[in-house]
Formats: structure tokens, C-alpha cells, sequence
């Protein structure tokens, strides 16, 4: 047990390490670090200063001698200008975030963190600020700033903190709920310390990430700001060329090129950096085409795997129905998952077969991870799109079904199988009436009229032991218990009469007096209706209520099968000892002679 | 044997604000009373919903009692301030449910260990020789202070987050379900620890618990908590295998027997048990007479 598993090199990747081989982060981090540079070297690499007017430089063409890139309509130097111009913006894009991410970050984690009035109060007061009208009110209030683009983008930075906060105080809500940080406090940590240990890892990612944004955002709105001239004119800026060289368009149309290149390509910069950083820290999103391909190849695949077995003649094929009268028969079943890096494919079932007969019902048990779900996924054909079946076959009453479409497996499904899941609630959808949800399923594998429907899902539900049937038909999931909610997809399962119903762990989400109830159910059902019953679990107590044979998965394969009192009482396989022997028995109580009489009997006579 | 309880919960109340504006709370602890003696396993039985977890978080201080008091060591801590709190932490310990929520991602796991130790002043060299202790007496390797919670199984996460529960040398531990969320044969295992461990250190425990089976090992009283009202206490013999409460009853009967054979007999007397009427929830003892 104390035997570790093998650590993942992967996924030990760090964030760094994946932004330095992300040649978008590379590029447009390079670049933005070289226009910095060139930025402070402004005052040396350029001659004269960027508000020096010269008479002779008056709309000088690209190249004029001392005049790299010619000189505007007051005869100013365009490239000293430029150079000075990044200065501005670097410097607006400074004053702009950090004001944004100070106040955000620290008013987030706060309110994030100690809920209450406290929240409520930051919470009304970022709303407030986000009411302003942003750029207006940077206009309005230039008499105020007097002009300084640095107050100017103070001021922008508090209008855009309300997005830093959000996103702190959501992420910082999210990590205060998690156990870990209740340890933390159980630890005796101050709340500093938890903040800057437990909080803030998880909120630096999202935060980098919006200043990236907020750089840019800033940048393009002092700009804007320029442009329309509001501001100082003294400072040299992209917006301010722009404006002056729009004047010039039909004299030189280069004078405007030059600013509109550099901030074009220094605020998409921003935005692309910003985009790359997000992949890096908060790990790659899956892409959607990759996905559909993979698809069309797993079901193509799936059907080569079926090929593999080739089309059964058929008369071999009654031969070998006639071999066995198992209901469903599953034969060496090989199953596997690609491999996060690209390598091996990870083979999760590795040749399961098994034998389900018409009215009894098989325990398919095993812990986590040994293949049973993936085994009953397998037979319902309802595996995700990367799992590829490589081999084996699956067989419905004679009937090979591995190879079949979606749309002839739609009609297997719900009325030849059905399936009770593991988590009730997470299977009704929240939006629709219970009642509207069992008539759906009643029609779309029966050709019931409406009312018909209805009418039988009001069955239904009553055969499942649910006292108040109209009631629980016009309730919404929300609105029932998890017991119920279990009665209502066992009552949607059983709604074609199947021949074979596949559970999987139906009654672990429940407690144990509702999971009593709940297998009681089940026999009666059976009972009545003869299906098959495949109950894949894990609780040996649960097997030993219900079936009556019983198959034991390790790692993907079946290592015992048998009669469930020969397995209970005779094990041959030592895993499923080992198993049987790690059950709680019913009759050991701990007696070290210390509590047992003397402490119980005092508090008992209080 | 000393009568002087080391944990003292009287008449616990815990209510939740309701959903709306102006909504009723809703009170899940109606004025529970429980006590756990020093050295004592106390188990801590009820489904889901029933309030056994609310008792355990307003021990730890997790959530604000609305009535009642709580003493430790006969100091009443109902409404320990943050200070206070922080000196308890040495004394009152947990260990949670879901070993993977419970261990910071991001943190090593010597790390998660060895941060409670230097919160509280001890150099960094002396915690990592308790790390290497501590990791020991919970059967982990020694490296496994150099490595992450993802590298772990459930069961190791569970040892580890023993591990942090032991570090203060605590005297009660709550337990809220440790071994719930672990398969069958690590179940068995981290019970096995627990129980060397209590037996070793003397430690406390209240130990939280939906499965009787898991209550009955360890426990030295077992306490049944049905709808916020403990139904029943008393010495774990005589709760888990003849309870006197129709509830309790009800709780035994239904979880199934990993024996065919027994489990069949089971079956037939909680259908028995439950047509004549014993198994209400306000039954009291089957007494002839």
C-alpha cells in the first residue's frame, strides 16, 4: 500500500517551462521587451528631442539626412518621436495595471475571504465604480488631472479594478471553500499566512493574466485619449502622431504609418502574451477539432475492432448462441485510453469476459480503477470519444452490438439495456420537470401519444415505491430527495421492460437506510419482470443482498467469477481474499478494557 | 479512571441563515450534548443531513454555535477568538474526508507538514527532522516529503493528512469520515493506523462516521445522531449490535452483511423488525413486557 505510483514527468511541467516553449509567449515577449529597451534608450539613439521643431524638417521625407524617418507638419523628428512615445505608453501601461491589480487584489482577497458585511460593503462600492461611464469620465474630469496622462491612467486603473476584484473574489471564494484551507485554520495558521500560502497560488495565474489585458487596454485608451487631443501636447504619444499625421494623410501617408505600426503591434502584443500566459499557467484548453477527429477514428476503429472478429456467418452464429443461453456475453473485451503525452495508449480492459443469463443477476465487483465501469461503459457503448476498443466483442442475445452505429445503438439502449447511474442528481437535468424528463424517455423508445405517456410514467413511478406520483411528476430535481431521485431513473429504466438492466454503484451516493430501500426495489422489479440485473460495486455488502454470481476485477481483467456463495466462502484467487478479508466484520467491537465498562457506564447514568 | 471529560458539548445549537431575503434560519443542531473523555474513541454515527459534521466543525471552531456551550479541558471555547483558537489548534487536531481536497496542490508535502510546526517558531531544521518522524509513524516513505498530493494515492493522502493531524501532539483529533472516500482494502489499512495510533499516543478521538461497521472497530462509545438530536450513547457493544433506539435499529438492519447467508437473515428480520413497527424512528427497546 505504502508503495508509491509513479510520478508523472508531465505533468510535473512547470508554467515557465511551458511559456518558454509557447513560441507566441516568445515572440511577443521578445518584442515588447526590445521596444522597453529601445524606450529608455530613447534620450541616446535619437539626436534631437522629441519636441524640438525645426523649420527645415517640416513634412521631410524618410531618410532625410539626421531624420531616420522624416519629419512631421511642425518639423519635429518622427523617430525621436516614436522612441519617446513607447516611453508614455510603457509608463501609462504601468501606472494603468498596477493601480488596477494593487486595488483589485487586495480588496478581492478580502472580500473573497471574509464574507459578511465586510463583502457586502466592497462589493456595493466596485459595483458603484463600475457605473461610471469610462472614458467619458476621464474627459470630463482632465481640468482635475490637468492634463497629466500619469493622473489620467491612476485614475483608468481605479475604473478597472472592478475586473481584477471579481476575479479574485471569485477564485479566492472558490479556494476558501476547499478543506484544505479549513486544515489550515484547524493548523492554528493566522490568517495571513493562509492568504499568502494557500490563496494566492491560485489567484496569481488568473491575475497575471487580466494584467497582461489591462497593459494593453491601457495603452490603447491613452491613445484614444491623444488622439482626440485631449491631454498635454508636450508629451510625445502614439495617439497624438496619429492625430498629426492623419492631418498629413495626402501629404506624406507615412506619418501615420509609423505610430499606428508600433502601437498596433504593441497592444496586440499585450493581447497575445496575455492569451499564451493563460495557457501556461492555467494548462491548455482541449481543442475541438482534435476532439471530433478523434472521434470519427474511434468509431471507425471500433468498427475494424469488431472486423477483427469478422462477420459471423449465420449459422456459425447460432452454433455459438447455442454454445451458452447467456443473455449478453462479453468476450475478451480489450479496451484503451491514448495516452496524455502521446505515448503507449493506456489498455484500461485488458480481455474481460463475462455472462449475464436471462433473469439473474451478476455482481461485477472490484475498487477503484480496476475497469468495472469502464466495462459496463462498454457494453452500453457510451465510453467517451478517446477510449478505442481493440478487441473483443460484445453480444445481445446472439446479436454482436460493438459494431453498430450510434443511431442502431439508440435503439438497443433504453430498451433492450437500461442503465441506472451512480449519481441520481447529477442525471436529471435541473431544468425540467422530473415528470417531463421520464415522458421524454418513455417517447423516444416507445411511439406513445403524450398522454399516454404520461399516463404511464404516473405508473411508473407508483411501481417504484414513490408514494405521491403527481406530486414527484410535477416536481423539479431539486425538489426531491436523492432516494427518489434513484426511484425516478430506476422508474425511467424499467419504462421499456428491458432484458437487461446495467447498474452502475446505483445506491453509493445514498445512505445506507434509502440504500436498503433502494435494493429492495431492485429484487422486486426483477422479480416481476424477469431482467437481467449487471450491478457493478464495490461493497461486498450489496453483492451479497443481491446476486447471484459474482465476477472480480483487478486491473482490468476478471481474476474470479463464480457462484456468489462459492466466492464468498471458498475464494480461490488471492486478490479477492485479500478483499474478502479487509471487509469490517459484524461482531468485532474494540475492547481494550480502557472505556468499555467503567467510562460508558458513568455517562450513561447521567 | 478520571470522570473530568476532556471534550464537553451541552445542549449545541447550529443554525444556518436561510436562503432570502428575511428567510427562518435553519437550526440542523437542536441542543446536542456530548462528551469525549481523555484517551476515548468516541463514534459519531448519522446519515447524511443528520448534523454529525456540523458538530465536529463547531468543535474546531469552523462554524459559530448560535446556543449551547463547548468545553475543552474544562475551558469553555463556545466562542474562542482568533487568538484563542490558534493556541487550541495545538490541542484540538482533524483530519477530513476527501484526502484530495483536503492537501493544498501546490504545496509539497513536507511543506503541508512542516507549516503548522514553524507557524509556531520551531526551526526549519527541527521540522523537517518531526516531517521525517511523523511520515515515518504513519508508514510513508521518508522521500515523500519532497514530493506533491497528486503523486498519492487516497489512502497515502489520507496518511499524510494524519500525519498533519498528529504534528501539534494533539489530545483530541475529530475525524469526519477519514476513510469514507478509500477502497476496501486501504480502508482497512488507514483503520489499522488510526487505531495503533491511538492506542500509541493516547490521543482522543471523535470520530465521525456514516457506516456503523467502521464506528463499531474503533470506538470506545458510539453516539447516533438522527435529524440534529444524538438519539442514543452508550458503549459501542451494546449500541451497534443491540441498539435500543428504533432509529439505531434501522441504521444496523439496513446495511447489508458481507455474507450471502447472513445477509438473507438480516433481510428477513428488517422486514420483520419493520412491519411490527420497531424500526421508527421513535421506537424504544424491543422489551417484552
Amino acid at each position: 500500500m505504502v508503495v508509491s505510483e509513479p510520478a508523472e514527468p508531465r505533468a510535473r511541467r512547470s508554467p515557465f517551462r511551458r511559456l518558454i516553449t509557447d513560441p507566441q509567449a516568445i515572440i511577443t515577449a521578445s518584442f515588447l521587451l526590445l521596444l522597453v529597451i529601445l524606450g529608455i534608450l530613447a534620450p541616446v539613439i535619437t539626436q534631437q528631442g522629441p519636441n524640438v521643431a525645426n523649420l527645415q524638417a517640416i513634412n521631410a521625407e524618410v531618410g532625410t539626412p539626421g531624420l531616420l524617418l522624416g519629419g512631421d507638419q511642425s518639423g519635429r523628428d518622427i523617430f525621436s518621436r516614436l522612441m519617446h512615445s513607447i516611453n508614455t505608453s510603457v509608463i501609462t501601461a504601468l501606472i494603468g495595471a498596477g493601480v488596477a491589480t494593487t486595488i483589485g487584489l487586495s480588496f478581492g482577497l478580502v472580500g473573497g475571504y471574509f464574507g459578511g458585511r465586510i463583502r457586502a460593503a466592497i462589493e456595493w462600492l466596485f459595483n458603484l465604480i463600475m457605473t461610471f461611464p469610462g472614458l467619458l469620465l476621464l474627459i470630463v474630469l482632465m481640468p482635475l488631472t490637468g492634463g497629466d496622462y500619469r493622473v489620467t491612467m491612476l485614475i483608468f486603473g481605479v475604473l478597472l479594478s472592478p475586473g481584477v476584484y471579481r476575479i479574485v473574489r471569485n477564485v479566492t471564494v472558490g479556494v476558501r471553500n476547499e478543506l484544505y484551507v479549513d486544515a489550515a485554520r484547524a493548523s492554528g495558521l493566522p490568517t495571513a499566512r493562509i492568504l499568502l500560502r494557500h490563496v494566492m497560488p491560485a489567484i496569481r495565474g488568473p491575475v497575471i493574466v487580466a494584467t497582461a489585458f489591462i497593459m494593453g487596454g491601457a495603452i490603447g485608451t491613452q491613445s484614444g485619449l491623444a488622439f482626440l487631443g485631449v491631454g498635454s501636447t508636450e508629451v510625445p504619444s502614439f495617439g497624438a502622431m496619429i492625430a498629426s499625421g492623419f492631418l498629413n494623410l495626402y501629404v506624406d501617408g507615412t506619418q501615420f504609418l509609423w505610430p499606428a505600426l508600433v502601437l498596433g503591434l504593441m497592444t496586440s502584443s499585450f493581447v497575445l502574451l496575455g492569451n499564451s500566459l493563460r495557457d501556461a499557467l492555467e494548462g491548455p484548453r482541449p481543442k475541438a477539432v482534435k476532439a471530433t477527429a478523434g472521434a470519427r477514428v474511434t468509431s471507425r476503429q471500433a468498427r475494424l475492432a469488431a472486423g477483427l472478429t469478422g462477420p459471423i456467418p449465420a449459422a456459425e452464429a447460432a452454433a455459438l448462441e447455442s454454445d451458452t443461453d447467456a443473455l449478453l456475453q462479453v468476450r475478451d473485451l480489450e479496451l484503451s485510453y491514448p495516452s496524455p503525452d502521446g505515448g503507449e495508449p493506456k489498455q484500461v480492459l485488458h480481455g474481460v469476459s463475462l455472462e449475464l443469463r436471462a433473469g439473474e443477476t451478476l455482481g461485477l465487483v472490484g475498487e477503484s480503477g480496476s475497469g468495472k465501469s469502464q466495462t459496463a461503459f462498454s457494453i452500453l457503448k457510451l465510453l467517451p470519444a478517446t477510449a478505442t476498443v481493440t478487441g473483443g466483442s460484445v453480444r445481445l442475445d446472439g446479436r454482436e452490438i460493438l459494431p453498430l452505429r450510434e443511431s442502431e445503438m439508440r435503439g438497443i439502449r433504453g430498451r433492450d439495456i437500461a442503465y441506472v447511474p451512480q449519481e441520481p442528481m447529477a442525471n436529471l437535468d435541473p431544468a425540467y420537470t422530473v415528470g417531463a424528463q421520464l415522458v421524454e424517455g418513455i417517447r423516444a423508445t416507445t411511439s406513445l401519444s403524450r398522454r399516454e405517456a404520461k399516463e404511464r410514467a404516473m405508473e411508473l413511478l407508483g411501481k417504484v415505491g414513490i408514494p405521491d406520483p403527481a406530486r414527484t411528476y410535477a416536481s423539479y430535481p431539486h425538489q426531491i430527495s436523492g432516494g427518489m431521485a434513484q426511484r425516478v431513473l430506476i422508474a425511467a429504466a424499467i419504462a421499456s421492460r428491458p432484458r437487461v438492466l446495467i447498474a452502475d454503484e446505483p445506491t453509493t451516493a445514498l445512505d445506507v437506510t434509502i440504500q436498503a430501500e433502494i435494493l429492495d426495489l431492485l429484487r422486486d422489479l426483477q422479480e416481476e419482470m424477469g431482467m437481467a440485473i449487471l450491478l457493478v460495486t464495490h461493497n461486498f455488502g450489496v453483492v451479497a443482498d443481491m446476486c447471484d454470481r459474482i465476477a472480480v476485477m483487478q486491473h482490468g481483467r476478471i481474476v474470479e467469477e463464480g457462484d456468489v456463495l462459492q466466492v464468498f466462502h471458498e475464494p480461490r484467487h488471492p486478490y479477492t481474499q485479500s478483499l474478502l478479508r479487509s471487509i469490517l466484520d459484524e461482531t468485532t467491537v474494540r475492547d481494550d478494557g480502557r472505556f468499555a465498562a467503567s467510562g460508558a457506564a458513568t455517562k450513561e447514568s447521567k | 479512571m478520571t470522570t473530568e471529560p476532556l471534550l464537553e458539548i451541552t445542549d449545541l445549537r447550529v443554525e444556518f441563515p436561510g436562503r432570502g431575503f428575511r428567510a427562518k434560519p435553519n437550526e440542523v443542531l437542536h441542543g446536542v450534548s456530548l462528551d469525549v473523555a481523555p484517551g476515548e474513541v468516541l463514534g459519531l454515527v448519522g446519515e447524511s443531513g443528520s448534523g454529525k459534521t456540523t458538530i465536529g466543525r463547531a468543535v474546531l471552531g469552523l462554524v459559530k454555535p448560535s446556543g449551547g456551550t463547548i468545553r475543552f479541558d474544562g475551558e469553555d471555547i463556545t466562542h474562542a477568538g482568533p487568538r484563542e483558537r490558534r493556541e487550541l489548534a495545538k490541542s484540538i487536531q482533524v483530519v477530513f474526508q476527501d484526502p484530495y481536497t483536503s492537501l493544498n496542490p501546490a504545496l509539497t508535502i513536507g511543506d503541508i507538514l512542516s507549516e503548522p510546526l514553524v507557524v509556531r517558531g520551531i526551526s526549519a531544521k527541527e521540522a523537517r527532522a518531526r516531517v521525517s518522524t511523523l511520515l515515518d509513524h504513519v508508514g510513508l516513505p521518508k522521500d515523500a516529503a519532497e514530493r506533491l498530493p497528486r503523486e498519492f494515492s487516497g489512502g497515502q493522502r489520507q496518511r499524510v493528512a494524519i500525519a498533519r493531524a498528529l504534528a501539534p501532539e494533539p489530545r483530541l483529533i475529530v475525524c469526519d469520515e477519514p476513510v469514507s472516500a478509500l477502497d476496501l482494502t486501504t480502508q482497512a489499512l488507514v483503520l489499522q493506523l488510526l487505531m495503533d495510533i491511538q492506542e500509541r499516543t493516547g490521543v482522543a478521538l471523535l470520530f465521525i462516521s456514516h457506516d456503523l461497521a467502521v464506528v463499531r472497530h474503533l470506538s470506545h462509545r458510539v453516539a447516533v445522531i438522527y435529524k440534529g438530536d444524538i438519539v442514543e450513547v452508550g458503549p459501542a457493544a451494546r449500541v451497534t449490535l443491540e441498539p435500543e433506539h428504533g432509529y439505531t435499529r434501522r441504521l444496523l438492519l439496513a446495511a447489508p452483511v458481507a455474507d450471502p447467508v447472513e445477509q438473507r437473515k438480516r433481510r428477513a428480520e428488517r422486514k420483520r423488525l419493520a412491519s411490527a413497527g420497531y424500526l421508527d424512528t421513535h421506537a424504544g427497546p424491543i422489551i417484552a413486557g
